[in-house]
């Protein structure tokens, strides 16, 4: 029984595969199949994966366990409860307030943790003596780090007009911005034929068994 | 209407060109080397610098969407850490990522026979909240971590005995594929409580995530897709999954170069076509 489900199961992998990958001649049925079975499936898995990986062990368990002591887990189970408010018209304003604690306190925990990471640490690691560097490719390194910071921060100064010499930084600054944005796309295209070499070697080796 | 249609039948065609490039190196594998880069050295000269018996975190922060480029980096990292005889705390801030781990693990046994479950690795499982998570690590792992996946309690794991808080891990490693992943590890084990961080990522995700390879040493190194991965394999000296698949990546670059070059040639006689 187990060696029918993982055939079958590839079977339908190879089908999916297929009907996705129609889309790229035209938009058809089997795409179109292919995608709905796939958002449905996918809802439904996560939901009930949530419940037993997080709400089962987190909150049930706990509170059928020991409810005395687990007795606080009753505030998140109401917040939890008012968010789910947002279906009934008529009492969604109750999800207005779970809502606002949990922007409040992200807010609150990433304000700090990104001010120190993203902004103190980054700033402090383009202050660098840019002649430290043990090779030539190191120095020139620096140079390019600290130069291209400074005006790909100054492209985004609009207080004053740029023109004449106060626009020559901008223009170095989008230079970099460019490359920058240049080697994004690079490694997105990297990463998309990724994705295509992982479908035909599954196609390739687990179910035409060609490679190894 | 027709020009519809013949650009559609070129895209066609050209989608087609590039199935069969990528196909063909998977079945008839040319053997290109890849050059090791910088990032690539810096993430394996920390494991390798870190002592025998020292606790690790591996945190699989992905699922099966990404796989194909992370899999083959989380392979060759615990057979890494693995042969230098570390013990890995095996953790997930992704729903799926301990499947993953799962997986890798498996692999990695036909190399290190010998590795013993609660000795030498352990899966804590999936942790919700992501960065508060790490943060309360930071505190009290046990408080996180009340017990593995099977039940044992944390006290009673071998491995975790010295280990109360983040700063008694030797670096953390997050496999990550976006959030939360690297960068919440940075935030809160690296810059709050100074514990190493490296990691491997997505090919689209990397270029957001190397300004923490800094001289502030946020991120020690940084992993960048299938390319990196090959690299971290040629440095161990193993062929694995990453550097078999490089070749139908390579093939497919210089294909989409060469496209890029006669889309570029083909507009250009149609400027100037147009123009006289």
């Amino acid at each position: 029984m187990s060696h029918f489900m993982s055939v079958l199961g590839l079977w339908m992998s190879v089908f999916f595969t297929f009907s996705i990958f129609s889309f790229l001649y035209k938009d058809n049925p089997f795409y179109k199949l292919a995608e709905q079975i796939f958002v449905g499936l996918s809802a439904a898995y996560w939901l009930v994966y949530l419940f037993y990986s997080i709400m089962l062990p987190n909150l049930f368990t706990k509170l059928i366990s020991d409810f005395r002591g687990n007795i606080i887990l009753l505030i998140p189970a109401v917040l939890g409860l008012m968010m789910l408010m947002r279906i009934i018209p008529k009492t969604q304003w109750l999800s207005r307030f779970p809502i606002a604690i949990m922007i409040g306190t992200s807010a609150g925990i990433s304000m700090v943790r990104y001010a120190k990471s993203d902004l103190l640490s980054q700033i402090s690691a383009t202050m660098i003596n840019p002649f430290a560097g043990e090779t030539t490719s190191i120095v020139i390194g620096n140079f390019l780090l600290i130069i291209g910071t400074i005006c790909g921060v100054y492209y985004f100064y609009f207080s004053k007009k740029q023109e004449g010499i106060s626009a020559v930084p901008s223009k170095i600054g989008i230079w970099f911005l460019m490359i920058s944005f240049g080697a994004s796309f690079g490694y997105t295209v990297m990463a998309r034929v990724s994705l295509l070499i992982g479908r035909l070697e599954f196609l390739l080796k687990d179910w035409l068994h060609i490679i190894n | 209407m027709s020009v519809v249609n013949s650009s559609q039948t070129e895209r066609r065609i050209v989608f087609l060109i590039l199935l069969v490039a990528v196909a063909l190196p998977l079945i008839f594998p040319i053997g290109w080397k890849t050059g090791v880069t910088n990032y690539t050295k810096m993430v394996w000269e920390l494991v390798e610098s870190t002592p025998d018996s020292s606790v690790v975190i591996f945190s699989f922060d992905y699922d099966p969407s990404t796989m194909t480029e992370l899999q083959p980096m989380a392979e060759a990292m615990l057979d890494h850490a693995f042969s230098r005889h570390q013990k890995v705390l095996v953790t997930a801030l992704w729903p799926q990522g301990m499947q993953m781990a799962d997986q890798a693990i498996k692999v990695v046994k036909a190399y290190h026979p010998d590795i013993t479950y609660g000795q030498d690795y352990v899966f804590m499982g999936y942790k919700v909240a992501g960065i508060v998570a790490i943060q309360a690590m930071g505190k009290d792992m046990e408080q996180v971590f009340p017990a593995d996946q099977s039940g044992t309690k944390y006290k009673d794991i071998p491995m975790l005995r010295e280990v109360k808080t983040l700063k008694d891990v030797a670096y953390v490693n997050s496999l990550s594929s976006g959030t939360p992943g690297i960068k919440e590890w940075v935030m809160a084990a690296r810059d709050v409580y100074h514990t190493p961080v490296t990691g491997g990522t997505t090919a689209v995700s990397a270029p957001g995530l190397i300004p923490y390879v800094n001289s502030q040493k946020q991120l020690y190194g940084l992993l960048g897709g299938l390319k990196a991965a090959s690299e971290y394999e040629t440095l161990i000296n193993r062929v694995g999954s990453a550097t078999v698949k490089m070749d139908a990546q390579s093939v497919a670059h210089l294909l989409i170069l060469l496209f890029i070059a006669a889309g570029n040639i083909k507009a250009l006689r149609a400027r100037k076509r147009r123009a006289s």
